[in-house]
Formats: structure tokens, sequence, C-alpha cells
């Protein structure tokens, strides 16, 4: 097949990794389109990583086929992809220097001394570390391996670059700083990025789309507000946005229909007036988040969480107080009650 | 467990400091603790004696000897400064035994090095529970019975009447070792009495001194360096040249000191299996047995060490300890 527009950057067709009797990823289908910046989102255990190892060739699928832009990938192996990795703990050679450690897959290519040095030198620069070469991965902190990590990944000009969990070993602020550099990189190779984490909220806010796995299935692809906004299943709203999931009889009361629902904490407002359509709620945890607070409700044998944002007035715990939300606010799942 | 239950056993009321416990161990123990310099002075005391006056003492001696020279009439040591013994070891005779031994000890160094990689290898990154403890166990198991009796097994094995000969009989391949068997240096009139029959046999003794330092350095590897390169469009090939083989080379280079000394200094191989020619271990114990020439002996032992110095400053020079 020639690759044109249309064609995915990665398709993967029915495709499992089973080891034994665990069942890493099972009956998988996904397209991620080129020159997006993709997202898998899950728990650990989740399939995730596998996915990611089955695009890099390091696992090779039980059944299923999976293209990579257009070309059939299994039986392939991992140096004949055009397809580079940046791996958790990022895999830097200790016993080359960080320009060494850059130049690695050119000089591996058989690209010459003079030419692939000097790719390397701008990799660096793109990454924010010119002049780092001589220097040993030793010698460098967490956030800078990384953007090396990234350059040696970047340098072979790959189909498709694949992240995983790259940010996890950073501390926030170098996280946060990383994720926009990491988005605005991606924006302006136009390299098809796709990225593995644990984390929704780098996921929301990195990728074009998201897909949430759970137990080696693909539980809902969309972008960060699908996702977010209209979770299909009740894993999905717990586990992007730690939204309250809310039961089929709780959701027939207030919205109308029995479904499962989710509620957002933000959309949860608390009154001290119990009068009206309030619902009388008993707060019985108060967590102090800095920008909110996230208060746990008890009512009608359910937990809420609500986010109060800071500056109002925030109960204390053991409080009787009442709540509303806007009925909108309930967003119907899927998921059959 | 109720936090309850965890209050009510912290009802007896306890200092936050302890008392001191009694009697001179006590003392001891605070003692200890409040100067670990002391401790550590104490536990290294005897082995630095040991080593500074028994070993590098005795080193120091034969070193000395070295300068000596032996009487050609009387036999006796002339205790005068002098670089006549070490002239002595340039001489043909003597020049011979020490490329014979040097070359062995490289040959049988390589063909460790050739030999262990793929054991190391396995049990770094496969072996798993039982398998390893099985790889530790038949490593080592050649290392619990006395090296004598491998060797003289090894002799019976490499003898015309032995095993060896017997097989290649059956499998009708008498005409390959009757081959080898003719060539220079290397023949003889069977393997057992052949400089091959002595590079066998060192290469099996010492084996396991390759093989345990080769495993920890490639256990030391991570496994997603492996990946790593291979993701980088690195073939198997150029992985294990640009990846596995620089970062094992502190095990290779560790393990090879014991290969390239053990057989440089040995002298007990080569007398069981093997030529009538002589290894330097063999000169240093004719030398200072029925010749009585103390200081040739002794310049013969500083051979080794000499050599064994140039080595390790080679490795280091090409940077076989640079990813320790």
């Amino acid at each position: 097949m020639i690759a044109n527009e249309m064609t995915p950057a990665v398709s993967f067709q029915n495709v499992a990794r089973h080891f034994g009797a665990v069942k890493a990823v099972d009956a998988l289908d996904l397209d991620i389109a080129a020159g997006e910046f993709f997202a898998m989102l899950g728990p650990s255990g989740s399939g995730k990583t596998t996915c990611l190892r089955l695009i890099a060739g390091f696992e090779q699928p039980t059944a299923g086929t999976i293209s990579i832009f257009g070309e059939r990938a299994e039986g392939v192996p991992p140096y004949r992809r055009n397809v580079n990795t940046v791996f958790q703990d990022y895999a830097l050679f200790p016993h080359l220097n960080v320009l060494d450690n850059v130049a690695y897959g050119l000089m591996v290519k058989g690209v010459g001394k003079t030419e692939r040095l000097k790719a390397a030198e701008e990799a660096l620069a793109l990454v924010q570390l010119p002049g780092y070469g001589a220097r040993r991965p030793g010698q460098l902190s967490g956030g800078q391996r990384q953007r090396v990590a990234l350059a040696r990944a970047l340098v072979n000009q790959p189909k498709v670059l694949l992240l995983d969990e790259p940010l996890g070993a950073l501390d926030l602020k170098l996280r946060e700083n990383m994720q926009e550099e990491l988005k605005s990189l991606q924006k302006a190779l136009g390299i098809t990025f796709v990225f593995v984490t644990h984390d929704q909220g780098e996921a929301l806010s990195m990728a074009d789309r998201v897909a949430v796995f759970n137990e080696g299935k693909i539980m809902q692809v969309g972008s960060p507000q699908e996702i977010y906004q209209r979770p299909k299943t009740r894993f999905v709203a717990d586990f992007v946005g730690s939204s309250n999931v809310l039961p089929p009889d709780f959701v027939q009361r207030y919205a109308g229909q029995r479904r499962w629902g989710s509620l957002r904490p933000e959309a949860i407002r608390i009154t001290r007036d119990a009068g009206g359509d309030a619902i009388q709620a008993r707060v019985s945890g108060v967590s102090y988040l800095g920008a909110s607070t996230r208060l746990a409700l008890d009512t009608e044998g359910l937990r809420l969480h609500a986010s109060v944002p800071s500056g109002s007035t925030v109960p204390e715990q053991g409080d009787a107080i009442a709540f509303t939300f806007n009925r909108d606010a309930i967003h119907l799942m899927d998921e059959a009650p | 467990m109720s936090i309850a239950s965890v209050t009510a056993t912290r009802q007896a009321p306890v200092s936050a400091i302890l008392p001191a416990r009694g009697g001179m161990l006590g003392a001891l123990s605070d003692l200890f603790w409040r100067r670990p310099r002391f401790l550590l002075a104490l536990m290294l005391l005897p082995p630095l004696l040991w080593l500074g006056i028994v070993y590098i003492g005795s080193l120091f001696a034969l070193l000395l000897q070295s300068f000596f020279s032996i009487d050609e009439f009387s036999g006796l040591i002339n205790r005068e400064f002098t670089l006549k013994t070490y002239a002595e070891l340039l001489q043909a005779a003597n020049f011979d035994i020490i490329v014979r031994t040097v070359v062995m000890a490289a040959l049988v160094t390589l063909a460790s090095i050739v030999i262990a990689f793929p054991i190391a290898y396995y049990a770094a990154r496969y072996a798993q529970g039982r398998w390893k403890a099985l790889f530790y166990l038949a490593v080592m198991l050649p290392l619990w019975s006395s090296y004598l009796v491998k060797v003289y097994a090894w002799k019976l094995i490499l003898a015309k009447e032995g095993i060896l000969t017997w097989l290649l009989a059956k499998l009708h391949l008498l005409w390959l070792l009757d081959g080898w068997l003719a060539l220079p240096y290397v023949g003889g009139n069977s393997l057992s009495v052949s400089a091959t029959g002595t590079f066998i046999a060192f290469v099996y003794v010492w084996l396991p001194f390759m093989i345990l330092p080769m495993q920890a350095a490639l256990e030391r590897v991570p496994g997603n360096l492996v990946e790593a390169s291979s993701d980088l469009g690195a073939s198997p090939g150029q992985t294990f040249r640009n990846v596995l083989f620089p970062l094992a080379l502190p095990g290779i280079v560790a393990g090879s000191i014991f290969t390239f000394s053990l057989t440089l200094g040995d002298y007990i191989v080569p007398q069981i299996i093997g030529t009538s020619r002589l290894f330097i271990g063999q000169a240093v114990y004719s030398q200072q047995g029925t010749a009585g020439n103390i200081p040739l002996a002794a310049a013969f032992a500083v051979v080794p060490i000499v050599i064994m110095g140039f080595y390790l400053w080679g490795a280091k020079r090409m940077g076989a300890f640079d990813a320790l």
C-alpha cells in the first residue's frame, strides 16, 4: 500500500499480545493519524506500554496485524523500523558522552563522523542543550537526561516517536515545562508522537487524542474534551478527572433516565441553605489542594467528591451541609445499568 | 489492627532515651558508635599487617633477590646490586620460556573470553531462580574439587588411549587429530604431551574465573540499553560491538587478569600435561630448587608482575574501566 494523507501512522487490527494466560493486550483496534499527538492513558498493567512496545517492535503480537504508515510490521525487528523510542528511564548509554549518545542512531546507519556529529549538535540545540555534548550521561540532571533521550530519538527523523512515561521521573515544575515544550516541539516537527502515561492531567493537556486503556482493552478514544466531559464508561469517568460516578437510581432521580452517570467535582456547589432541591450531605473529608479544596461528601449511601475553589468558605469535617448541581451537568454514560 | 489496640500496647510509660546497657560490651558498643573510625581501624589492622608485612614484605624481598647474582664457581649468592640476572633472562633459552608462557597465557585468556561470554550472557540475561542457582553450581562445582585431580583427569582424557581419541576414532575423525598433532609447536605424540593439551587444561581450570566477573558485569548492564540500541537501528551485531562489549569490558578485564596471571604463574599444569619445554612457573621452581639459583628464580618471578602491570596500564588506557 502506498502511504497517502489518509493512511494512519499506526494501525492496529484485532491485535492481541498474550503472555501465557495474561492478556496484556486483547483484540485491540486502533488508528493513530499521521502527525497527531496521541496519548495512551491507563493504570499500570492496563496494556498501554505493551501497545507501545508492539509499535517499537520489542514485542510481537500473538494475533492481529499492525501497520505503520500502511506497511505491515509483524515480524519486523526494531532495528528495521523507522520508529524511535524515548524510554521511561531514558536508557542513555553510560559509556558514551552525550554527543555520541545522540549520534548513535546515525553511527549504526553508517553516516560519516563529521556529518553525524553535526546533526547531533543540532538535535541537542533543538532540545535546548547546546554545548552539552562532551558530558557523560551520569553528569546530567534528570531533566537534562530526558532531553538527551529526546534528541537521540529525534536525530533519526523517525516516522513515529514513542514516549514511554517520559516525564514520570521529573519533579512537578520541570514536568510542566517539559509538557509545554514537547507539545510545541511536536507541532513544529509534525512527527507523530505516541505518548504513554498514567497521569490523566498530562494526557489531557498534551494530546490531540487520548485512548483510555484498561485490562488490555481500549475503553474510549477521543479528544481530551470528549474523554473528560463525555466518558462512555464508569471506568473512564473514574480514571479521567476523578469524576463522581453516579449509580442508575441516583441518575434516574435527578436526570430522569435509568443509566450510569458521571458528575465532575467542580459541578457541585455547596450551599448553606437546605431548601429547594438541595441534597443533604455530611462532610467526611477535607483535603486542601492549593487552588481548590476537595471535599468528600456522604449522602444517600454514596460518597461524592466536590471541588471548592480557594477563597470561598470551606466547611469543616463533620459539618452537615447541602449541595446542588446543575441537572445538565450529569453526563449519561453508554454503559448499561 | 485497630487504632485502639495499637495505643493500648503503649500504656506502660517508657522514657524517650533508653538507659545505657550495662557491662563492658555495652560501653564498647557505645564507643564504637561514637567513634566509627576506631572500629574501622580495629577491623583493618590484622589484615593490613598481614598484607603489609607477610605479603608485600616478601614480595619486596623477592624483588631485592632479583638484583643479586650467583657466583658461577662457588654457587654462592653475591649480595651486590647488579642487573646481570635480568640480562640472563634475555638469553635465548630463558627468553623462549618467557615468550612461550606469555603466548600461552594470551591464548588461554582469549579462548576463555570467547567460551565464557555466551555462558555469562545467558546467566545474566535469561537465567532466573532455579536456573540461575544451577548456573552458579555448574560454574563453581569444578572449583570445589582438587585442581590436581582435574588436571590428572584431563591427562587421561587427552591420552592416546583416552576417551577423546576413542571418540574421534568412532566419528572417523582421527585424521583430523593426527593432522593437528603433526603441526609444529602445537603438536606432539598425543594431546596429553602437546602444547594443545596444556592449552585445553588451562582453559578448563581457569574458565570459572572468567565467567563469574563477566556475568557480574553483564548483570549490571540494564536490559533497556540493548533495546535502546536496537530501537536506534543497530543490528544485534552492532549492539554487541557498541553496547554490550564495552559495558562488559571491565568484567572481561577482571576475568582476564585471573586467567592471564594464573597461567603466567602456573607450574603444575604444564608439568603434568604438555611437552618438556618449560613455562615461567616451572623455571622458577627449578631455579630456586635444584639449581639453587635464587636470583634467577626471583628475576623470572618478576616477569609476570611486570607483564601484568603493563597489561593493566594498557587496559586502563583503552578505557576498560571508564564504565565503572
